[in-house]
């Protein structure tokens, strides 16, 4: 009975294919790699290593460890960006407002990580910070140590840059959380400060 | 097998070795229109190629399991619904073994059984296919056109957007051409449209 073996066949095909298919989307929820890592990070916090090491904007050389016990908000930028970062500069600049309180108390610091070391000198990177009006307090701009310590933060933090043909860089784009135990919780828009800061202040003893 | 069926499996193999050589997936997974245009329709095709080898005697046992050609189309679809998922396409180019599931699945899970099946499949069948076909190329080409976010993190928005307009051309000049055969052409001229059922 070829129909009835047929009819067997494409069951059993249409229950593999749709298993496949939603073990391909994290059930049904994650068409984008985007999204997939966001989903990843909610429900497995990644340990961000505590080796990890930065040169800030002002010169001096930091590490994950020493940002432990706090809340992180994190971003990649490239100071040469001419369209994401300039929202991005904007918008923890807005947050170093809208959260000045706990970045005082340092329950909560900001990073801008660049992913271009190379260009971006301790120099570029002040000039970054004032080009967007940092208030002075709170805001770290730094680059990574070394390339394998970019490439180990763009594993960890799940960024892609991709170069642009023009120069520059296209590039996922968020405000990553780093909780006080040095695990990335979460990932949030970019151009949401308002959200970003609705998430710390939630997670903050009041 | 005879010298013809040698041939086609010879070839069918050398181009999946050839395309599976780093610097060529390389180039064949640089941007999203290659690797939607011209590597996934170019592993499908060595499959297609596979199908055309596969001795008589096989044939026909498959056939016992694919009236209608209906099993082989499913199974094309499903892998083929899997290789659209903007997601995949990044996965392929930052994950080794997604990319060799590429290597391997689309020849032998879309290529492979579409080639197989498509004889078996009678004309409704084969017109369901075609103009899911047709409609895929419009949605997917609509949604990377109008889309202002990148779907995929390892590729640039204009190429999203170029593979979007050459996906509505791709589906306009199946449509243009499947509407002339409906006009002026026949399907294969068998009585009623049937196509003939395996012993």
């Amino acid at each position: 009975m070829p129909v009835a073996r047929t009819l067997l066949a494409s069951l059993a095909i249409v229950a593999a294919g749709a298993a496949a298919i939603a073990f391909a989307t994290d059930g049904l929820r994650a068409f984008t790699s985007e999204t997939a890592r966001r989903i990843d990070i909610r429900e497995h916090p990644r340990p961000v290593p505590a080796t990890l090491a930065l040169e800030t904007a002002t010169g001096s050389h930091i590490d994950f460890g020493d940002l432990r016990g706090r809340w992180l908000l994190v971003d990649f930028i490239y100071t040469r960006c001419l369209t994401y970062c300039t929202v991005q500069g904007g918008e923890f600049a807005q947050l170093q407002r809208k959260l000045a309180e706990p970045l005082r108390r340092d329950q909560l610091q900001l990073l801008s990580i660049s992913f271009d070391p190379a260009h971006d000198t301790p120099a570029r990177l002040a000039d970054y910070q004032r080009r967007f009006g940092d208030a002075g307090a709170g805001w770290i701009a730094a680059r990574p140590s070394d390339p394998e310590t970019r490439d180990s933060l763009l594993r960890v933090f799940g960024v892609t840059a991709v170069a642009d043909g023009l120069g520059g860089f296209v590039h996922n784009a968020a405000i990553e959380v780093v909780d006080p135990q040095g695990r990335l919780v979460t990932v949030l828009d970019y151009d949401d400060a308002q959200a970003a800061a609705d998430y710390v202040r939630g997670k903050l003893p009041r | 097998m005879n010298g013809a069926e040698k041939r086609r499996l010879v070839s069918a193999l050398v181009i999946v070795v050839l395309a599976s050589l780093p610097p060529v997936r390389r180039a064949l997974q640089s941007s999203m229109t290659a690797q939607m245009l011209i590597d996934i329709p170019l592993l499908g095709a060595c499959g297609w190629l596979l199908a055309m080898a596969v001795p008589d005697g096989l044939g026909r046992a498959l056939a016992r399991w694919d009236s209608g050609g209906i099993s082989g189309l499913l199974l094309a679809s499903f892998t083929g619904l899997l290789w659209m998922l903007p997601r995949a396409l990044d996965a392929a180019v930052e994950v080794p073994w997604v990319a060799l599931a590429k290597l391997a699945s689309v020849p032998l899970l879309i290529g492979l059984p579409l080639g197989l099946s498509w004889p078996r499949m009678g004309f409704v069948v084969r017109g369901v296919f075609l103009a899911e076909l047709v409609a895929t190329c419009f949605r997917l080409g609509w949604l990377y056109l109008i889309s202002p976010v990148r779907l995929c993190s390892n590729f640039l928005l204009d190429d999203q957007q170029r593979l979007g307009e050459w996906l509505l051309v791709i589906g306009a000049a199946i449509f243009l051409y499947l509407a002339g055969k409906l006009l002026w052409g026949s399907f294969g001229g068998r009585g009623r449209g049937e196509a003939p059922q395996g012993p």
